[in-house]
Parts: structure tokens; sequence; C-alpha cells
């Protein structure tokens, strides 16, 4: 049987085996011992025609409900932003997502520099001196910042906000467990972290205070108030942030954080179910060679011609083996270039837009909420999600929404059974009135039905 | 002096261009100043360019141009498999019902992508024979360290805390003994024997009570196949160790073996690699772990199950290491691998592995009268040569990689594995066709016969790349990590 990836003729095949010397495809997996040879046939569906495939492929995935063609509400991490049409475009350069990491810098140019702008883009938008080339997601970034906390001030405890994201949390619990450090949770106060529990759950063996900026519930963590609390007891303050937020919030950096970590999603990186999303990673200059993951950095060739090469590898776990702090490997780059190109695109003034659009629409959601008679928890200053208190239980709601078209907002009883009947509501820029106060009255009717 | 002969996006930015179409704020505005507090409103503008949609494309468009990818030409990239992405896949990953789910949603509303997920763990169990799959893990590397902790949790739920350490083979990528020890457990090396294989008097030295797990490559790092695996699994299961996979060099084995009838109780398989991901400059990867039924209680939660053709996440995993992704894993990679699995079935993926392993047999023959095989027996998907020859004449490995780059070549991965002496690591995978590999045969021919009649033009080159050899000192003594406006 004959496949279009596999070029082999026959006659290849007789002409290559007479070169190496055998007689058949066989002997050149006799070296497999004979009972642990696999007999068989895989019990794998059959192999299907592109135009069959692609058919049975596009039913199933119209059996999900897409963003697209539902009104989407729902953040809680992962977000419905504005993706220009040319992201799509580049990263669809055969040259660019068909390479793989640039270990030959004279023929990688092109990927070294797209890393380097998006390096120097990462640091624009948190304020921060140093950022990587990207890591998997902003889950796994928040891990490897505390994992690098706790290496460096050799403590053992780790401080996270109750208002980072639940997902999150687990996954800095799990990388914990790998290094047998303790993890503690910093109570809230009205949906932001508790000053005064902070205070009191600072002894000196707390590495970092890990906070998410804006936090898991829409509200603006005071990074001002937390910073010199966490840097008063030589802790790292470490932020989680969420991209597009920076466009109009004062950066983590300016409030002296020591790493900031997030997921660029949020820019022109499709939803896909999760992943794959895009993490970063950056750190004051003090930290420079302690960054996990790759870093570009720029040179010169032998005739002065500016160039960009991988570099610091010295950290690195190809180089430090067992004595690595942290064995990343291959990161998100084509996801990098998809917000890099995303970046560009909005620059100076768009982030500015795009960050206020979120704020503007979600104010007004949530206003016409309150007029509605609904009870908004932790009122207050937020960004582009808020909660809303219902008196049913969300998951019937959701079902409703569906119906109509809705894709409604984050239950978080899901989270933990104490926030039973609260829905966390995400409003980006791409929502509009109309789309909101439909959304509102959806509720509403459910509410009072 | 530094030429600044093609330009960074900054340096063509311009006040007042913009490349974005954001939609209208068509909601009655309040004052920004009201909805922030003063402190926390932004006053210093992030320094992005300033251009037009034109002036993005041109740019990308440049640099795609100086970036050489497996569509440009061949890239015999050794360990990385690098071979032809299916355009298809792209296709089915962009579909909206797949690029444009929220992970969150009712699962009602995703029982396609569910779908999609259970049937490519059914279809990854089959060709490594394990009894269960995760697909969370992001990446290899990211799969290796939650197999350990996978084997770390399943020794201490047995009260076995004195299982502390890992043996890995001195063949092996550094990523094993950093994932190794990233995952808590203490680093044993375990020397290889004149063969290139694993020493098994040394393993047996090596191995006890306090083995948590040997981590193996088979083929390993050389592209040899562990023949000895039967009694390597049973010398580190007779002390209750755990035998570990790295999936990297599958391509070599689909079809005519599996881990898990070789003793594996864990594997990791790197989507991208094997499944053609795609690689993507350097990821997005997808790292799924594989493991035998005394381990499922572990796996990472949620876990997808099946129940009255319905699809849904448990989360009752008391047992689980825990998340160790947000979400579900890096389903666009997936959904590109299952593509792809359902394109070629089960007489393709076996095809896949033949004429992978040929072609490497042919290259490494072809090659051995002009390098040294250090050695000389039957390959697998991949073969590792020697340039101490030509080192001899002054020209190194490194120059040789070099000048491949002007005959519009990728060269092999350089100076791994490290038990060989100016190692160049070749997979040339079963994608390419005969005439390429005769090809780069020839040029290599060439190249060594450079390296005696005229070594300076190996030693100088590339000669016909955007830019020549690029001074890497210079870069870690005095890092410039983003660019600054003068």
């Amino acid at each position: 049987m004959a496949f279009r990836y596999l070029p082999m003729t026959e006659q290849d095949k007789a002409d290559m085996l007479a070169k190496i010397g055998v007689e058949t495809v066989d002997e050149l997996f006799s070296d497999i011992p004979e009972n642990v040879r696999y007999q068989g046939r895989l019990r794998l569906k059959e192999a299907k025609s592109e135009p069959a495939l692609y058919k049975e492929l596009s039913d199933l995935a119209a059996k999900n409900v897409n963003v697209k063609n539902f009104t989407s509400f729902l953040g809680a991490g992962v977000y419905d932003h504005y993706i220009p049409s040319i992201v799509d475009h580049v990263i669809s350069r055969s040259e660019f997502y068909t390479a793989y990491t640039p270990y030959q810098p004279e023929i990688s140019q092109g990927e070294l520099q797209a890393i380097f702008e998006f390096q120097t883009m990462i640091c624009e938008l948190t304020g921060m001196d140093v950022a990587n080339s990207s890591m998997y997601d902003g889950g796994t970034a928040l891990a490897e910042a505390a994992m690098l906390a706790t290496g460096q001030t050799k403590r053992r405890t780790i401080l996270i906000s109750e208002a980072i994201h639940p997902e999150y949390k687990e996954v800095v619990k799990t990388y914990a467990k790998g290094q047998k450090l303790q993890v503690e949770e910093v109570p809230l106060n009205n949906g932001v972290t508790d000053i005064e529990s902070l205070k009191n759950q600072l002894t000196d063996d707390v590495a970092c205070v890990l906070v998410q900026y804006p936090n898991f519930f829409g509200r603006i963590e005071s990074l001002r108030e937390i910073e010199p609390v966490v840097h008063g007891n030589h802790s790292l303050f470490i932020v989680s942030a969420n991209p597009v937020a920076l466009g109009i919030l004062t950066p983590p950096g300016k409030f002296g954080a020591d790493i900031v970590t997030g997921d660029a999603q949020p820019f022109g990186i499709p939803q896909s179910f999760g992943g794959p999303h895009c993490g970063f990673f950056a750190v004051s200059k003090k930290f420079m060679r302690k960054i996990p993951g790759r870093l570009v950095g720029q040179t010169t060739d032998e005739n002065g011609n500016r160039g960009f090469v991988l570099t610091l590898q010295a950290r690195e776990q190809h180089i430090r083996r067992e004595k690595a702090t942290s064995n990343i490997c291959s990161n998100q780059a084509l996801n990098a270039l998809a917000a890099s190109v995303t970046m560009t695109a909005l620059g100076k003034k768009g982030i500015r837009e795009m960050a206020i659009g979120n704020i503007q629409k979600a104010n007004y959601a949530k206003n016409v909420f309150k007029q509605n008679g609904f009870e908004i928890v932790y009122d207050g200053p937020s960004f582009n999600e808020f909660v809303v208190k219902l008196d049913k239980p969300v998951e019937g709601l959701t079902s409703y929404l569906l119906q109509s078209g809705v894709i409604g907002g984050y239950d978080l009883g899901k989270v933990d059974p104490k926030y039973a009947g609260q829905m966390l509501v995400c409003v980006t820029e791409i929502r509009t009135k109309e789309e909101i106060d439909t959304f509102v009255e959806k509720v509403r009717a459910y509410h009072h039905g | 002096m530094v030429k600044d002969n093609f330009p960074l996006i900054f340096e063509i930015s311009k006040p007042g261009r913009i490349g974005y179409s954001l939609p209208e704020i068509d909601v009655p505005e309040t004052d920004i100043d009201r909805l922030l507090p003063e402190d926390y409103i932004r006053t210093e503008e992030p320094e992005l360019p300033e251009v037009s949609e034109l002036d993005i494309i041109r740019h990308y468009t440049a640099l795609s141009k100086r970036n050489h990818g497996v569509d440009s030409g061949f890239y015999p990239l050794g360990s990385c498999t690098m071979k032809y992405n299916p355009k298809i896949n792209e296709d089915v990953a962009r579909l909206p019902g797949f690029a444009h789910i929220h992970p969150l949603q009712d699962e009602s509303s995703v029982q396609g992508a569910l779908e999609l997920m259970y049937d490519l763990m059914e279809h990854l169990k089959e060709i490594t024979g394990m009894d269960e799959v995760t697909l969370q893990p992001a990446a290899g590397a990211h799969g290796e360290w939650t197999g350990l902790m996978l084997i770390r949790a399943y020794h201490e739920a047995n009260g076995d805390f004195h299982k502390t350490k890992v043996i890995i083979p001195d063949s092996a990528h550094g990523t094993n003994p950093a994932s190794a020890t990233v995952a808590g457990f203490e680093t044993i090396t375990v020397k290889s024997n004149e063969f290139g294989l694993v020493d098994i008097d040394d393993l047996k030295r090596v191995v006890g009570s306090d083995t948590a797990a040997l981590m193996l490559t088979n083929p390993n790092t050389l592209g040899l196949f562990e023949e000895n695996i039967v009694e390597m699994a049973e010398i580190v299961h007779a002390v209750g160790g755990k035998l570990y996979y790295d999936g990297a060099n599958l391509n070599a084995i689909m079809g005519k073996a599996r881990p898990g009838d070789m003793g594996f109780d864990v594997v990791h398989l790197n989507l991208h690699k094997t499944f053609t991901g795609p690689h993507g400059g350097g990821g997005p990867g997808s790292g799924p772990v594989g493991v035998k039924k005394e381990l499922i209680p572990f796996l990472p939660k949620p876990v997808l199950v099946k129940k009255n053709n319905e699809f849904f996440f448990d989360y009752d995993r008391p047992q689980s290491i825990g998340r160790v992704k947000p979400f579900y894993g890096n389903f666009g990679i997936n959904v590109r691998a299952y593509t792809y699995i359902r394109t070629m079935g089960p007489d393709g993926l076996r095809q896949v592995t033949e004429n992978a392993v040929i072609n490497a047999n042919y290259m490494m023959r072809s090659l051995a009268p002009y390098y040294d095989l250090p050695y000389d027996r039957h390959c697998k998907h991949e073969f590792v040569i020697s340039g101490r020859r030509q080192k001899k004449l002054g020209v190194r490995t490194l120059d040789i990689a070099k000048r491949l780059l002007d005959f519009g070549f990728h060269p092999p991965t350089i100076y791994f594995p490290l038990n060989v002496e100016e190692s160049m690591m070749i997979e040339p995978t079963e994608t390419e066709s005969k005439e390429t590999l005769d090809a780069f045969i020839e040029t290599m021919i060439q190249i060594a016969k450079e390296a005696e009649e005229n070594p300076e033009i190996v030693q100088e080159a590339p000669h016909t790349t955007v830019v020549g050899r690029l001074d890497e000192t210079k870069a870690a003594r005095k890092p410039i990590l983003k660019y600054v406006r003068e």
C-alpha cells in the first residue's frame, strides 16, 4: 500500500537494501529479541483518505459548541479576544512552523529575531528587565517561578494567594511535591489577598509570595502594599499577570516584583480547549542567570553584522543535567510568535485601547447586573471579570444559556462548594452592548423563571 | 561597529501608524480614574512598535526567509524526528470546533473534543502496549517529569520511601537526569559497553533496593536497539524498580515492538516528533504519558472517562499526583497527532518505521567509508558517526555542520551523544526520498574531501548564509536580551 508521506518506491527499497547488504527489511530488526518482537497487526482504526478523514473530523468538531458561533462570557484564565487576521498567516509560514529550536543560528535568524522581539515586548509590558523565550503556559510558568525562588532563597515554603487561578494553584502544588516543598494559601479579604494574614504567615522559611494581577476573581491586587511586606521578609515577590490588563494597569515591575509570569494566550492564540497556549517568564536583572528555559541574545558575526543566538545555555538542562533546577526544553515558540505578531499589530496605542475596551465593557456589564438586582460579590475595581451571585445553581443556568447560543460564565461552585451560586463573568472588548444586554436579560429570565 | 543590516520591528516603528482594528466601545463609558485606583493606572506606555499591517507582513515574511524548516529542505537533526508535517493536520486543528472551544465549557458542549482525546488515548495505548494514557503533559520533558512523579507516588504509596534513585545511561540526553532531579530523585549513571549498549554488569552493580527506576531510550541515543532489554527489565523489577521509556525514538519501533511488551512500566511520547506535531520553531509540543495498570491511580487529574457513550472528566482521584498543567494538555497538538495516526492506520505506521530504518541504514552505510562509525551494526531510525578522522586534519564537527549550511541542508545534531567524540547524530526520517538522501550523502563525501584537500573552506564556513558564524562568547559575556531604544 502506498502512502503520500512515504516516497520510497519498491525499486528504491531494493536498491537501498542492497547497499545496506541485507536481503529483507526484517533483518534490520533482528536485534529486537524474538520474545518482544510485535508479531501482530496493531489494532488501530484503518487508514482513511484525505477527504474521508477531513469529513469525519469536521463532523466531530461540529459536535462542539465553539465561541465563534456562540457568544461567550467565559474567561477564568482563557479568553475570547480579537485575533488579527494576519496572525494565522504569519504562523502558517512553514519556515517558522516546520523548523525546530534554532540550534544553527546562521539559518535560524528569522526565529531567533522573532523571539528576541518577543522577549523585548514582554519586558515592556511587565516592566521587567529580562524575559525568556516562553514557557508551556501560565500555570507551569508560575510553578517554575516558585521553584526558582526556593532554589535561590534556600527556603522551603511557598505562600500562594487564594485568588490565584485554581488550576495554577494545583500545578504549583504538584511541582512543589516534586521538590518536597510546602505550599500554604493566603486567605482573602473582600476578594483580594489579605495583607494581615499574609504578614502572619511570613516566616523565615517563606521563599516567595505568589499573587495574581488581576486576580482570579477579576480584582486588582494591591501590589504596592504587598511588595514591602514580602521583601521585608527577604522573600521573592512573584506576580502572575494577565498581559492584556498590563495595557492599562501599572506593570508589576514598577511595584518591585522579582518575577512576573503569565499566559500570552490573550494575544492572538486560539483557546484550543486549553492548549497550546504560551507562558511567559520575566525577571529582574539579578535573576537573569537563574531564569529557566531558552533565551535569545544579540551578538555579531565575524563581519560585524548583527545576529541572534541562543545564549546563557549554562543554565539549561542539557548542560547542567542532574544539577538542573528546571528540565524545560521545547517551549511554545510558535505561539510566542503569534503573541508577538499580535502585540506588534496592537502596538503602543492598540494595547491600551484594547485594555480600556475590556474594562469599560466589563464595567458596563457589572452595572447592568446591578441594575437588574444582582449582587456583585467583591464589588470594587476590576478588569474584565467579576463575580455575580445567583440564588439558583449556576449549572442550570449554563444549560439554559447554551440553548440560546450563549456560553455563560464559570461556575465557581466547581472550584469550592463555598462559592456555590457564584458565577465568574468575563466581558472582553469583542462583546457588544447588545450581547451584554441580552446576556443579562437571559440570566434574569432564568433567575426569576 | 554593529551593522544594522536587517531591522528589528522596533526600528521601523513610526508614531501615528497602526496595525489593528479593534471593535468600538459601544457601551456608556466611565472615566478610567473612577474605575481604577490612581496608583494602578499605567503612566508609561510600553514601547511596542507602531507599524501598518503591511509593515508587519513584510517584516515577518522577511524573517521567515531567514529561517530553515522541513518545508525548506532536508533537516536530519538526530533525536528530533524532523519528518514532514502534513497539511491536513493544520486544517483540522484550525476547525472552529477544535480551535475555538473553551476548556471550561460544559462537558455536554465539547463531546466531540473529548471523543477525539479519548480515541487518541486508545490509539496510543495500543501503539505502546500500555494500559492507560494521560494527555496532560505539554512536551517531552514535561512528560518525563510527570512519569517520574508517578513512579515516586507509586513507591511512596507502597511505603517504599527509600526508593530515591533513578538510574540513567551515560548516553542519555541531559533532560533525563534533569527531570529526575526536578521530580525529587537522585541520579545514578550506568555505563555503556563497547557495543554502545547499557553495560549489564554495571547495571547489576548500581541497581539496589533504593532503585526507583531505570530510565531508558530504546533504541538508545546512538540509534541502537538495547537487545538485552528483557534481562534489564528483570534486573530492575527484581529490586522493585520501575522501567521508564523515553519515547524520543519511538519512530524506530512502531508496529515492530512495544515498550509495554518489553517490560516498560511508564512511557512518554513526543507527539511533535513521532506523530508530526509540528515542531513550531521550538514548540508547542505534546508529551503524553502511558502507564501500566498499577500506576493508573496516580495519573494526573482529571482523567478522561467514557460512560454510556458519553465522555467526562473524573476529578475524584484521591491518589493522583495532581495536575501537571492547567486544563487538559496541548489539545491543538493532540488533534494534529490524531489526524496523522488516522491518516496512516496500522499498516502505515509500521511502514513509517520500516522506511525510517531503511533510510538511516542506507545513509550510515553510504557514509561509513568517509567518516568513523563508532558502532558498526544495524542502526534503527538514526545513527551516530564521528568526525575524529577529520579533526586530525583540523576540521571539527562544528565546521562540517556549518559547511552543510552552504548546501542548503540543516546539519545533524552535533556533539551529542557525549560518549562519542566529535559526534554527528543523523536522523533522516521516512518522509525523505532516496534522491534527497543521495544529495546529502554526496555533500558529506565532498566535505570529507575538502577536509583533506582544502580545509579552510570548511573551517570558514558558512559562506552563503545571511550572517556568518556568530560570536556566542560575546553573547553570553555581555548579554543583550532585549532591544533598548537609543
